[in-house]
């Protein structure tokens, strides 16, 4: 039976819906404390006091300040600038100064709100205008975290020849994961026996990392375990480390077990969000509409600490000129600092903001020049053996005008187009279509995959079962079923006799983050060497022949055991031939291989209540080849609704620096009953690198969803809204309505 | 006789069995059942009846667990998830989350199974739209809704055609 391409069943799925999944609040420690967060109040300014006040057993409470860490106070990730606990400045309004534990959490609610900490209030900036206008200077010597240029052709020579200069600036908001599973951790921590940690996250080795710092101990001292995990979308990539590190300080200084679960106020105001950002473009087009030129100034706001705002920003940065060929390209981009607590990771990873501002101003152009939104894509197409905007050279097929005709046929969309026009003369409510293509590049931008040097195990048993041994985790997406599927297809066995081992530093190799959409395309194929690693060791080893049954692999292994002991295959990331990056010139083969998409969305604006509903959706994408087709299309339709709050619910409310809205009462995700049906649609063109020829397809459906509704916004009403979340106030705004 | 701590016994029905549990009269039912009946499947998302992760079925009635006082459980029968399937017998709505996707991550999976077997033993084929309004009240990040709505539809094909499942209520 083949396995690849079929939907065989969840490896967790039993558990999940029994209830016997065990997430991190589900599990106990004996003598187990409870752990807290004293945060800071105030956006920016230098600690002067702290005081215990109330009637609190203060003798019951183990008390962490920042002067009691054992190694460095800082959350190693990229730099080294953020701590774990405040020492004399505080830089974001949330951000942690003590930590307290008890073993009783009512307890340690009431001692929480009776540590007093006084701040004296430094200047602070909020937007990522101030911050780039250095109204003040908050981090470093100029705010900037990270700064980019991708240069092709001469942008400076092009504007002469343009026949016509279009220029435009777009902005998107941040947007919270709302995960629904809360951070949370379980700690055990001593001197003598170092420290362990379990918890729900992405990358147990980023915590790792953190962790052997924090405590300054050998990498055998810590042990980091992951355990079921509910939902990430990048939430849980970056502040596991922080989280983790907190709990574990109490332990270290207790001797108890500590648990820190988050309630969901505390994990909505505290945890990163994804990055605000401003776009602005100026485009050289010729009348019969070729791109001549783009130069585009990309913005996204930081926060207070560098946290993963450089590669956010690199691929944002990547993906700024689309799936689109123009000679003449300068993108200039910068993360920078304000005092709101770190953005950090979110599904997409920049490219939803600089794609919105992309899609959207394509529209822009294409108006001006008396195109439709379509024919002005078709002629600017990037096709196979043409170059992208950082100069790498497209090798694989790509078919972005049979993918549009494709979307436009699925949604019916110039009939619908036409209708609409004529219908929305008359009514009162206006209908509109819109679309956006993109690309998304899948795992670690430029040279991220070389050094990161991921290794994936495979061991057999006795019995012919293979375990796979990865650091990539399982937050829902697939992660156990698909490697289960890749191993059993290139072994020729059952999909029941290969298990996923749970991700535990103790146990499993380095196979990187769970992050970039990666885990298919790069580890999945690293599953496939390391079990064809296990195979050709019992070939070579005269046990088994090149065709064999199941029973005759468990046979081999059974001997194999027998003879020489445990039976262990690994296999370490190597580039595929081709693949050449300058990171210094931010210039050539960006990404091993892109997913292609087209996606359309249909709405109605209602000019009463002006508020907008997406009516259906259509994603159609070319991914390679789709090893679980129900697994996949269950990750385009997760990533669509997100899209789709993103552009139309989801709107975070900022008040010098901290989030009024951290509830699930007022920040408005969508519910079952405010998503349009979300129709998804695959082509498969195998790619030679991946997995039985599959790309990477978790972030690609974030794209999409903004720049298609805010254009069929734009169809329907005829009036062009360039900044998400979108709004009814906006809409009044745009519309000119009257607000009595 | 009153208990110097200030908490109180509750009698009950848990899962066909009856229970006492001794708690803060204001605690809530959702700790009642998580910490002092250790049924660790019935989830916490929100704490405020917004994401429906703590649902369970009070007296037969959809309830967010998070915002019931543990006390107003006295006297009545409780049913988590725990007690949906028959031993190893999956109820039809747990088999078809299974096979159609879905559950994701599964936190909200707990919830959204009992608010759709709650929605099929009031409706037992629910059109589209009493589909989306049924599970309103259960938020899911990640798969969008759609595998959800087709796990609904497909576990009512499967009780037309007399898959056994278990009566709820």
């Amino acid at each position: 039976m083949e396995i690849v391409g079929h939907p065989v069943p969840r490896k967790e799925g039993r558990d999940k819906v029994t209830g016997q999944a065990r997430y991190i609040d589900d599990l106990h420690f004996p003598e187990m404390l409870y752990g807290t967060t004293i945060r800071s109040t105030v956006a920016r300014g230098r600690i002067t006091n702290i005081t215990f006040v109330g009637d609190i057993p203060w003798d019951e409470f183990v008390i962490v300040r920042a002067g009691d860490i054992p190694g460095e106070n800082c959350v190693a990730l990229i730099l080294l600038d953020q701590p774990y606990l405040a020492g004399e400045f505080v830089n974001h309004p949330e951000e942690p100064i003590l930590l307290l534990a008890h073993s009783d959490k009512y307890l340690l609610e009431e001692a929480r709100r009776h540590v007093k900490v006084e701040i004296e209030p430094l200047p602070a900036i909020f937007s990522l205008e101030d911050s780039d206008n250095k109204k003040e200077v908050v981090w470093g010597e100029d705010n900037i975290f990270k700064a980019y240029t991708v240069e092709k052709g001469n942008v400076d020579d092009v504007w002469a020849k343009a026949d016509l200069i279009v220029e435009g600036e777009y902005h998107t908001g941040a947007q919270e994961q709302l995960y629904i599973e809360n951070n949370g951790v379980i700690a055990i921590a001593s001197p003598e026996d170092g420290v362990t940690v379990w918890g729900s996250m992405q990358c147990p080795y980023y915590v790792h990392k953190a962790l052997l710092k924090l405590f300054g101990l050998s990498e055998d001292k810590v042990r980091v375990v992951q355990v079921e995990t509910g939902g990430g979308f990048g939430g849980k990539e970056e502040y596991p480390s922080m989280i983790a590190g907190h709990a574990a300080l109490l332990s270290w200084k207790s001797g108890r077990p500590v648990k820190i679960v988050y309630d969901r106020a505390e994990d909505m105001v505290a945890t990163t969000k994804r990055h605000p950002s401003r776009t602005r473009h100026r485009t050289a087009v010729s009348r019969d509409g070729k791109l001549l030129g783009m130069e585009i100034d990309f913005v996204v706001d930081g926060g207070a600490y560098a946290t993963l705002s450089a590669v956010v920003l690199s691929r944002g940065t990547i993906h700024a000129a689309g799936p689109y060929v123009c000679p003449n390209v300068r993108i200039k981009s910068r993360a920078v600092a304000t005092n709101v607590p770190p953005h950090g990771a979110f599904r997409g990873f920049g490219a939803p903001q600089s794609i919105f501002a992309l899609e959207r101003h394509l529209n822009k152009v294409a108006r001006e020049l008396g195109l439709s939104p379509e024919e002005l894509r078709r002629r600017n197409f990037i096709h196979q053996g043409e170059t992208t905007a950082t100069s790498q050279v497209i090798n694989e097929k790509v078919e972005m005008e049979a993918l549009l005709d494709r979307a436009f046929e699925l949604t019916d969309y110039e009939a619908k187009q036409q209708r609409f026009a004529e219908s929305n003369k008359t009514s009162r409510t206006k209908k509109g279509m819109g679309f956006a293509s993109f690309m998304h590049g899948a795992g670690f931008t430029g040279s991220g995959e070389k050094y990161l040097e991921s290794v994936v195990g495979a061991e057999a048993t006795s019995e012919g079962r293979v375990i796979i041994l990865a650091a990539s985790t399982e937050i829902g997406q697939g992660t156990n079923t698909v490697f289960a599927q890749i191993a059993a297809e290139a072994l020729r066995l059952d999909y029941d006799s290969i298990e996923v081992a749970k991700p535990d530093t103790g146990n499993v190799p380095n196979s990187g983050p769970t992050v970039a959409s990666r885990t298919t395309m790069i580890v999945g194929r690293l599953v496939e060497s390391a079990v064809l690693g296990l195979k050709q060791t019992l070939i070579k080893s005269g046990l088994l022949k090149e065709d064999y049954s199941s029973d005759e692999f468990s046979l081999a292994c059974h001997r194999y055991i027998e003879q020489h002991g445990p039976l262990k295959s690994f296999s370490k990331y190597k580039a595929p031939p081709g693949i050449n990056w300058d990171d210094e010139k931010y210039e050539g083969d960006a990404y091993g291989a892109y997913a292609w998409a087209v996606y359309v969305a249909e709405v109605t604006v209602d000019t009463t209540t002006y508020e907008a509903r997406v009516d259906d959706f259509v994603a159609l994408q070319e991914v390679g080849k789709v090893i679980h087709p129900i697994l996949a299309a269950g990750q385009i339709e997760g990533g669509v609704a997100q899209g789709i709050g993103y552009t139309l619910f989801e709107k975070v409310v900022w008040n010098e620096g901290r989030m009024m809205n951290n509830q699930m009462t007022n920040y408005i995700m969508p519910t079952a009953a405010d998503i349009p049906p979300i129709r998804v649609f695959f082509e498969e063109n195998p790619y030679a690198y991946g997995p039985a020829g599959a790309k990477g397809i978790g972030e690609l459906p974030m794209d999409g969803p903004a720049p298609a509704i805010l254009n069929a916004i734009e169809h329907a009403t005829g009036v062009s809204i360039n900044h998400i979340p979108l709004m009814p106030e906006s809409i009044i705004e745009a519309l000119g309505g009257d607000r009595a | 006789m009153p208990d110097p701590s200030g908490k109180v016994e509750i009698n009950l029905i848990v899962n066909d069995e009856p229970r006492t549990v001794s708690v803060y009269p204001m605690a809530r039912l959702l700790d009642m059942i998580r910490e002092d009946l250790r049924l660790t499947g019935t989830k916490e998302g929100c704490g405020e009846g917004e994401c429906g992760a703590c649902s369970v079925l009070l007296d037969g009635l959809l309830v967010n667990s998070c915002l019931v006082p543990a006390i107003q459980a006295e006297g009545t029968s409780i049913k988590t998830i725990e007690e949906i399937a028959t031993g190893e017998q999956l109820h039809a709505v747990q088999q078809a989350f299974i096979t159609c996707g879905g559950a994701q991550c599964g936190i909200c999976t707990p919830g959204m199974v009992i608010a759709a077997v709650n929605l099929l033993e009031r409706i037992p084929e629910p059109s589209q739209a009493e589909i989306r309004t049924g599970l309103a009240g259960n938020l899911c990040r990640c798969t969008g809704y759609m595998k959800i709505f087709e796990s609904v539809v497909r576990a009512c094909q499967d009780n037309k055609q007399n898959i056994p499942a278990p009566v709820g209520g």
